[in-house]
């Protein structure tokens, strides 16, 4: 996807610069409206500059860790949860990454699953628990290959930049509206007092209209980067998969869901394969200002792939299906037509139970619980690591606990 | 005479490093369609190494089933023997269909396919499978830009001592032999 992986790198560069404008115009505001001079607007330009330079070492050595750290994921080991990790390592193999992410899992029953990362070369992919229980093999595949096809595009670079950026922006026009607020009476005195109240009043406005601005201009950027992107990583994940039919139906899933996502913070959310809810919400109601595109949309294209698995069948069913094309030019005339596939063997399915046991079972050994087998009954008593010392009677026979596995 | 000399030097220095680039490009070529192989073995030999377990996992359940357990068995040892993309296409062909029938097999056997070492060792292979056949678009892109780059004119007058890398392609012998449904 090669004019995806350009654009990607151009609007990370934009984006990192025009945050740096944001935010020194935003240090230079606030001084300025609470009566500073211009030797106080220059030292509050240049601690926002001195800030941005740090956001930006920090978003691109630590990125991925803080958006995993907000989400509150979880490493995982083979052992842990080896079906979900043999799907990353499969889809690792089929889109030629360089080498494999890192697979994380976050305990929340909302279904859902993300990105982040630097490059190709040290990417993570997240997924909840929820999603791991109620998707099959097949669907869980497709949507590790939606991200993993974010990896390859080069949009997790993009996305996690803009989150660590935007989340910054968003705190501190919110401490400066806070601070102005409880401030108020003494900006008025001093416009009766002085005659620079012209000047005063001008340079009050532009902050007050900057603070305000601020989180809807990020929050804008934001929402203008995240739709295109979604439909080219489905139908990357199509290409991998060579089965569209799986990422369609685990997309049906997922909107049928209205479990609400724990982590509702507004930096994560374009993260997210699908878009996450709040309390109350439904997934079907949409506006303009979306970070995801309609589900139904990009369930009926892939839907309506029948000559193949490769870039160009889905851009032909994107076409067929919305009136327009997505796949850029280039990338289509470097594709390969790629053939379907049917679904995987049904021998190996495991029942709605299993897959709730295992989800819950490998983020708790991530966690650092250890499962201990009775010596007397069947039971396997799995133990935070805060009370390993103290749990050594089995709950239901009173048996003496073996050591942990 | 000196400037003649000198252009003819010029021309053939050209021409040597024109060939040296071609040279050059073919070892890289060569090398990518290597590297694509290399990955494709690994899974082979994971699967090869996964058999034996298997086997021992489905004997204690259904120990009398001899001729699907050799006919896997053997498959194996024939595919662990194999040399070359082509050869060990042929072969993990012969060594899936003995594998299908094993696993169709242990449907009748609720015991074994409840056993959690049985089941970790089918998702084991199966996943190993899919890793094979998604390794294998990439090597085979590889092989087949390589051979392109081999025949095509004028690299063909320096490519003798690259020889033609074989396509990994496994014969699907299950799709060949639709198993007899009675009721």
């Amino acid at each position: 996807m090669w004019e995806q992986i350009r654009s990607n790198r151009r609007r990370s560069a934009f984006i990192v610069t025009a945050m740096g404008v944001l935010l020194v115009a935003m240090g230079m505001a606030i001084p300025g409206a609470f009566g500073a001079g211009m030797d106080g607007m220059l030292m509050g330009g240049g601690l926002s500059l001195g800030l941005w330079l740090i956001l930006w070492m920090v978003t691109v050595n630590q990125g991925d860790d803080i958006m995993l750290r907000i989400a509150g994921a979880r490493q995982i080991e083979k052992s842990d949860h080896p079906i979900l990790f043999n799907i990353v390592e499969e889809m690792t193999i089929a889109a030629q990454l360089p080498n494999m992410p890192r697979v994380f899992i976050v305990d929340d029953p909302s279904p859902n699953a993300f990105a982040a990362g630097r490059d190709p070369t040290k990417a993570t992919v997240a997924v909840t628990t929820g999603l791991l229980r109620i998707l099959d093999r097949d669907e869980l595949q497709g949507v590790i290959a939606h991200e993993i096809g974010h990896i390859k595009n080069q949009d997790v670079k993009l996305i996690t930049t803009a989150g660590v950026m935007v989340g910054a922006i968003v705190i501190l026009a919110e401490l400066g509206l806070r601070a102005m607020w409880y401030s108020g009476g003494g900006m008025r005195r001093s416009r009766t007092s002085s005659d620079r109240d012209g000047g005063q009043a001008v340079i009050m406005i532009v902050a007050i209209l900057l603070m305000v601005l601020a989180p809807i201009l990020a929050q804008l950027i934001y929402f203008a980067l995240s739709r295109k992107r979604e439909y080219l990583a489905d139908a990357s994940g199509a290409m991998y998969t060579r089965y569209p039919e799986g990422l369609a139906s685990a997309l049906e899933k997922l909107s049928g869901t209205t479990q609400p996502l724990t982590d509702e913070s507004r930096v994560t959310t374009p993260m997210y394969i699908v878009r996450p809810l709040k309390a109350g919400q439904s997934i079907k109601a949409t506006s303009a200002f979306s970070t995801h595109p309609p589900i139904a949309d990009r369930v009926r294209i892939l839907r309506s792939m029948d000559g193949g698995a490769g870039l160009a069948a889905y851009d032909a069913a994107y076409q067929q299906v919305r009136g327009r094309r997505v796949v850029g030019l280039h990338a289509l005339e470097e594709s390969q037509p790629v053939a379907l596939r049917g679904a995987a063997d049904s021998a190996g399915m495991r029942s709605a139970v299993e897959r709730h046991r295992e989800a819950s079972d490998a983020f708790l050994t991530a966690s650092g619980y250890g499962v201990r087998a009775c010596t007397e009954c069947s039971a396997k008593v799995k133990v935070p690591p805060s009370l390993a010392d103290r749990v050594t009677q089995c709950p239901r026979c009173n048996g003496a606990l073996g050591p942990p596995d | 005479m000196s400037t003649t000399l000198l252009i003819i030097i010029g021309i053939a220095a050209v021409a040597v490093m024109y060939f040296i680039g071609i040279y050059n490009g073919l070892v890289r070529a060569r090398n990518e369609a290597k590297n694509g192989w290399s990955q494709i073995d690994v899974q082979l030999k994971r699967r090869h190494d996964l058999i034996p377990n298997l086997v021992e996992t489905v004997k204690g359940y259904a120990g009398h089933e001899k001729e699907t357990l050799e006919a896997v068995i053997n498959a194996r040892n024939g595919a662990v023997s194999a040399n070359g993309p082509a050869e060990a296409g042929a072969a993990e062909g012969i060594l899936g269909a003995a594998l299908g029938k094993l696993f169709a097999l242990s449907e009748a056997y609720p015991d074994l396919k409840a056993n959690q070492n049985f089941m970790s060792l089918q998702e084991e292979l199966s996943s190993t499978e899919n890793k094979i056949g998604f390794a294998r678009q990439a090597y085979n892109d590889a092989a087949t830009r390589y051979n392109n780059k081999r025949e095509v004119f004028p690299a063909n007058l320096i490519s003798g001592g690259f020889e033609e890398a074989e396509l990994f392609e496994i014969e699907e012998a299950a799709q060949r032999e639709v198993p007899d449904v009675k009721f």
